[in-house]
């Protein structure tokens, strides 16, 4: 555990060393911000005090962040030759993995808990749906986490940052938006299967306020199948 | 702790790696990796120290194997990678505590490994600097720093010293030596005088194969041969020389490295020496033997001869 948060660690210090921590966060805020407050179906439309909005802004745009984040975690210490460095010593694979998620996840909470304005001043507005915020949050951290698996594991599959970006971006794109399509053209038990599959229906009834285990248990198993997947092909090297 | 490497194969696709080879480091022994480039030596390395696995074969650390992961081998062992690849974007210290950390020490101890490194690899003056701006000689020294940070008992080093001055070479020499009294080390290089000055035992290996293995010396006594003087005699008629030399007991062949200069090389009979033979002639002909000295067959002939495909 300990060798996790060391390798953690050292990925949240080097992300606000360089500059690339304040740029996403930068982007992120900009963008969702000005979704939700300024244009469009902005939250003054609602007429109802939620941050509904948001949620599905920010639901967005932590689809295309994330990968900006995961695409260089394993790929540059491939290329670099780093990855010999630190998986000769006493680092497993596993704990390498986990490290690199843990640090990226952390930046997406750093990133989370910089919208906390936007949750006072919408308390200030009106009578906020405490629960269903919280929910919210928690529907995001839930795909955050989803989302970065998938991006460690893409990562973990080249030496090239940019391809690493694409693919996480290409699987993303079905879990966020294909499968949700396909579900409406297919009728019957393939329908379904694919409405199962559909990350935006999982994410929108828990930022509804209704935590099912079934939610969960999709995150989580996509989750861990991300990360059980970038160490499967960081074990490689060994039968090569 | 001493490592036995037994019977270890690696195939890479078609092409063999390491193909079958076995043998013994001790503690207290510095053992010189030799090899042309793709002869196996860094595929070795990498599965001695866990970085790729095993395919046939068994590495065993100090009576453990390493096949197993929960003996937990990785911790006595400190490695320098080819190339040496660093963070470039962090700074030494934090880049060395990082290390350490990693390798188990404790926050106590720290700051007193990394203060100890710092100082053994003459960093001192780079220490805040980020490990990008430092030239190549610099982040050598940081490589074998990060090797060396939890005091490993076993010390991997792939071309330790590329990239650095004459001055530091010999202090980094200096410093396997040291080590290489209570640890066990491995070096594999490219310069041939470094082995000589540093390990006590040498292993050749060429296309994935042992072709030799044993001190510098007895390497050197296996592909000598016969002994081999090369003269200078002043005061004399060359052929006349040439002539009395070739009439020696002990003596095979002569021929003339320079006829102007009464410069010869003489071969003498296998198991003979010349050498009082030759003096005896020249002090009964008055001849004034100026330079006598005995050939040895050097380490790059012996490399070149059984690398050479």
């Amino acid at each position: 555990m300990q060798t996790i948060w060391i390798i953690a660690k050292r990925e949240l210090a080097t992300f606000f060393d360089s500059l690339i921590a304040y740029i996403i966060l930068g982007l992120f805020l900009g963008f969702s911000g000005f979704f939700t407050w300024l244009y469009g179906n902005d939250i003054f439309l609602v007429g109802q005090a939620n941050l509904r909005v948001f949620f599905s802004i920010a639901s967005w745009s932590l689809f295309f962040f994330i990968p900006a984040i995961t695409m260089k975690m394993l790929a540059e210490e491939r290329k670099t030759g780093t990855l010999e460095l630190l998986l000769t010593k006493s680092v497993s694979d596993r704990q390498l993995i986990l490290g690199k998620f843990l640090g990226s996840v952390l930046l997406v909470c750093i990133a989370l808990l910089a919208t906390l304005p936007y949750v006072i001043t919408i308390s200030n507005i009106g009578n906020l749906d405490n629960g269903g915020t919280i929910c919210g949050y928690f529907g995001l951290l839930l795909m955050s986490i989803t989302y970065t698996a998938i991006g460690i594991f893409a990562s973990s599959i080249t030496t090239n940052q940019i391809v690493a970006f694409m693919t996480a971006l290409f699987i993303g794109l079905f879990f966020h938006i294909i499968f949700g399509v396909l579900a409406q053209n297919f009728t019957g038990s393939i329908g379904q299967i694919f409405d199962a599959l559909n990350l935006q229906s999982h994410f929108e009834s828990i930022s509804r306020g209704v935590i099912d285990s079934k939610d969960l248990v999709y995150f989580l198993s996509i989750t861990v199948l991300g990360l059980y997947l970038g160490e499967w092909s960081l074990s490689k090297r060994h039968f090569s | 702790m001493d490592i036995q490497i037994e019977k270890l194969t690696k195939t890479y696709g078609p092409q063999t790696a390491v193909n079958d080879i076995s043998f013994d480091v001790k503690t207290g022994e510095v053992l010189g990796f030799l090899g042309p480039n793709g002869a196996g030596k860094s595929t070795t390395m990498k599965m001695i120290t866990g970085y790729i696995g095993i395919e046939k074969g068994d590495i065993h650390i100090g009576s453990k194997s390493i096949i197993d992961p929960s003996n937990d081998l990785k911790k006595h062992i400190g490695y320098l990678p080819e190339n040496n690849p660093l963070y470039l974007d962090m700074p030494v210290i934090d880049y060395l505590e990082f290390c350490g950390s990693l390798q188990g020490i404790d926050k106590s101890n720290i700051n007193k490994r990394v203060r100890e490194m710092v100082g053994i690899c003459g960093l001192n003056r780079e220490k805040h600097k980020k490990i990008g701006e430092l030239s190549k000689g610099y982040r050598q020294r940081v490589g074998l720093a990060q090797a060396m940070i939890h005091d490993p008992e076993i010390l991997v080093l792939d071309e330790p010293t590329t990239g650095l001055d004459p001055n530091q070479i010999i202090e980094i020499r200096k410093l396997i030596r040291d080590l290489g009294k209570e640890k066990t080390v491995i070096l594999s290089t490219h310069i041939l005088p470094e082995v000589e000055a540093t390990c006590d035992r040498i292993l050749i290996i060429n296309r994935g194969k042992i072709v030799a293995n044993g001190t510098p010396e007895t390497l050197r006594k296996q592909a000598q041969g016969n002994e081999v003087l090369k003269l200078r005699i002043e005061d004399g008629e060359a052929d006349v020389i040439l002539k009395s030399l070739k009439e020696l007991d002990s003596v095979q062949s002569v021929e003339y490295v320079q006829q102007n200069q009464n410069l010869f090389e003489v071969q003498s009979l296998a198991e003979q020496t010349s050498k009082r033979n030759i003096f005896n002639l020249c002090v009964q002909k008055k001849w004034v033997l100026t330079e006598l000295t005995p050939l040895e067959t050097k380490l790059e002939d012996i490399f070149r001869n059984l690398t050479i495909n």
